[in-house]
């Protein structure tokens, strides 16, 4: 089933959904709403799509890490990606930047698309790619420098020297941190707490004006305020960049995102090796209230992982 | 708890305990131990500086840095030695820092640690960090001083053989100051977009200054105090002039001390005990800059 079917049927909710119908996995827009069940709820317009992963695996020095994902990213949507430790999710959300680049020994097959262009084609310059995919780290990693020139850093090294102070200013009130550095922004990053060391980070990433912006488990290592603040700042971000985030926080996965996919660890036929792969991906509402496959059922309800 | 169970307590769990026990007076022998070996090597190191100090004390006066060598050992200063180790010193950094750096800078962030090549210089590097200086003056007496490039016993001979001794350390240092940044550094700047030579430049090196800059020091001063290998190449010669240029004769402050005090005449003795003070401070002062240096781009952080 998938948009054809929905708009032929004027947008109408069909009733009678099956388990099989909502189970496909990689099925995005299963949308099976029950009437009067639910509030009306906006029927989603068609968006465009950032990521197209066709069969994309991932192996470090030939062990395959991640197997065979295929799944479109909306764009303007906050994309979750939860799963048990281990399952791939870190190496997944760095196949978006090619980051995994940097390791040797990486090797990803498949396809990747980005607004349609191979991410992965021979013309295609990672340098560039980075510029416009943005990356924020699960434990703040500031640089050695001044607040103001943390910020300033991705400008200066991609070109941009026209208006920098105004540009920093615009990145941490988008971080929404301008009001509690405003006062000086020569100070050193690391005298930031972590929250606000975090979210220093993101407005270093929204300084160049990226397309996309990764986020890998960006609250982990942070205490439940900061995590609460940096979710609101997701929600208000989403409105200009396309945001991916990868959370072993299953709570926080249901808070903010609007597509979630589900990952897990499929041990090899002789036990020694494992390999992460896709079990579902769907609106968030769907997989937390009416997951398709029994393996997301149990890890939502806490059986496992 | 019953008063018996109480009263039934092991001694083990009281606090007091005398020191005389088995366990404490080892701990306190160890310490004790350990204090007069500091001591030993402290009062050793005053008892030299002193002896030197009481015995050159007659000429440390600024002759001693104005005079040129001479025959007779109340005009002898040590002028065209201070010069010559200036000169000397200065080429050996200006030609060692920058290819010292370079090289680890190559090794740690270009080459791939699973080629043969990449290997075969790491042990490279680390064999010759051991070898005793004076092959290295062997092997510039053959090849630089004569041989192929036969520019005799010059300045630029001896400056560039105290590089490539020099060299190993300066690269060493270097590269461990370099595998200190954490990675994260690294990842949070491509990540942003920026090429690998952006990420050297502005994050890496940077972050690495302070300890490049202490092994750049410390081997400067090693090269300061070296005379093995120069003596082999034509510094222990009476010079009587400050170098002119790289095609100039010169002496260095080791081989004019070590000519004083092996002289027949016990005044040339007093001369040589105020050569080593003055080389002492001289290195004294190069540390400290380098202390200072470094405390100053740490406190960027």
């Amino acid at each position: 089933m998938g948009y054809d079917q929905e708009k032929e049927s004027g947008g109408v909710a069909t009733t009678g959904v099956t388990m099989k119908e909502v189970a496909e996995p990689g099925s995005i827009f299963g949308v099976h709403i029950e009437v009067g069940r639910e509030a009306a709820r906006d029927l989603p317009e068609i968006r465009e799509i950032v990521f197209r992963l066709e069969g994309v695996s991932i192996s470090y020095d030939g062990v395959e890490a991640v197997r065979s994902i295929t799944m479109d990213v909306p764009a303007n949507q906050i994309t979750a990606i939860i799963g048990p430790s281990g399952c791939g999710k870190s190496t997944l959300i760095r196949t978006f930047n090619r980051m995994n680049d940097l390791i040797p020994g990486a090797a990803v097959s498949g396809r990747v698309f980005y607004h349609g262009q191979d991410l992965y084609g021979p013309a295609v310059d990672p340098v560039q790619v980075r510029r416009r995919i943005g990356m924020v780290f699960q434990k703040p990693n500031p640089f050695p420098k001044s607040i103001f020139d943390n910020v300033a850093f991705g400008l200066k090294v991609n070109g941009i020297t026209d208006d920098i102070p105004a540009r920093v200013e615009e990145a941490l009130k988008q971080a929404a941190l301008w009001d509690e550095v405003r006062k000086d922004l020569k100070k050193n990053a690391y005298s930031l707490s972590g929250g606000q060391q975090q979210r220093l980070c993101i407005a270093r990433a929204v300084a160049v004006n990226p397309d996309v912006i990764l986020m890998d488990e960006p609250c982990s290592a942070l205490d439940p305020i900061a995590t609460a603040k940096i979710e609101d700042l997701m929600r208000e971000l989403r409105s200009q960049y396309s945001i991916v985030i990868v959370t072993h926080n299953m709570q926080q996965a249901a808070r903010t995102s609007d597509m979630t996919a589900f990952l897990t660890t499929e041990t090899s036929d002789d036990g020694d090796s494992r390999t992460g792969a896709l079990v579902e991906f769907d609106r968030t509402e769907l997989i937390f209230t009416r997951p398709g496959d029994a393996r997301t059922e149990a890890y939502i309800t806490g059986r496992f992982g | 708890m019953t008063t018996a169970e109480v009263a039934a307590r092991p001694e083990s769990q009281t606090l007091s305990g005398r020191i005389t026990s088995g366990r404490r007076l080892r701990d306190a022998a160890f310490r004790v131990l350990i204090m007069l070996s500091v001591a030993v090597a402290l009062i050793t190191l005053f008892a030299l500086l002193m002896d030197a100090f009481m015995t050159g004390r007659p000429r440390l006066n600024g002759d001693l840095i104005r005079n040129m060598p001479s025959a007779r050992p109340a005009r002898a200063g040590l002028q065209s030695a201070i010069f010559g180790s200036l000169w000397c010193v200065g080429i050996t950094a200006a030609l060692s820092l920058p290819l010292g750096v370079g090289t680890a800078v190559y090794l740690e962030e270009f080459a791939r640690r699973d080629r043969w090549y990449v290997r075969l210089i790491e042990l490279n590097i680390q064999n010759l960090a051991g070898v005793p200086s004076v092959v290295f003056g062997i092997l510039g007496l053959a090849f630089i001083a004569r041989g192929p490039l036969s520019w005799g016993f010059t300045v630029g001979t001896g400056a560039l053989v105290l590089t490539i001794l020099v060299l190993p350390t300066v690269i060493i240092a270097s590269r461990e100051a370099i595998r200190a940044v954490p990675p994260s550094l690294r990842e949070g700047s491509l990540a942003l977009g920026a090429t690998q030579w952006q990420t050297i430049w502005r994050q890496v090196l940077p972050a690495s200054v302070p300890g490049i800059a202490t092994g750049s020091i410390l081997s400067v001063s090693r090269a300061l105090g070296e005379s093995a290998p120069l003596l082999l190449l034509g510094a222990l010669t009476f010079v009587t002039f400050n170098p002119t240029g790289l095609d100039s004769g010169y002496t260095v402050l080791p081989l004019l001390i070590f000519k004083y005090a092996s002289d027949a005449k016990a005044e040339f003795h007093v001369v040589a005990a105020a050569a080593i003070i003055v080389l002492l401070v001289v290195l004294l002062a190069l540390n400290t800059t380098a202390i200072l240096l470094r405390n100053r781009f740490q406190k960027r952080w």
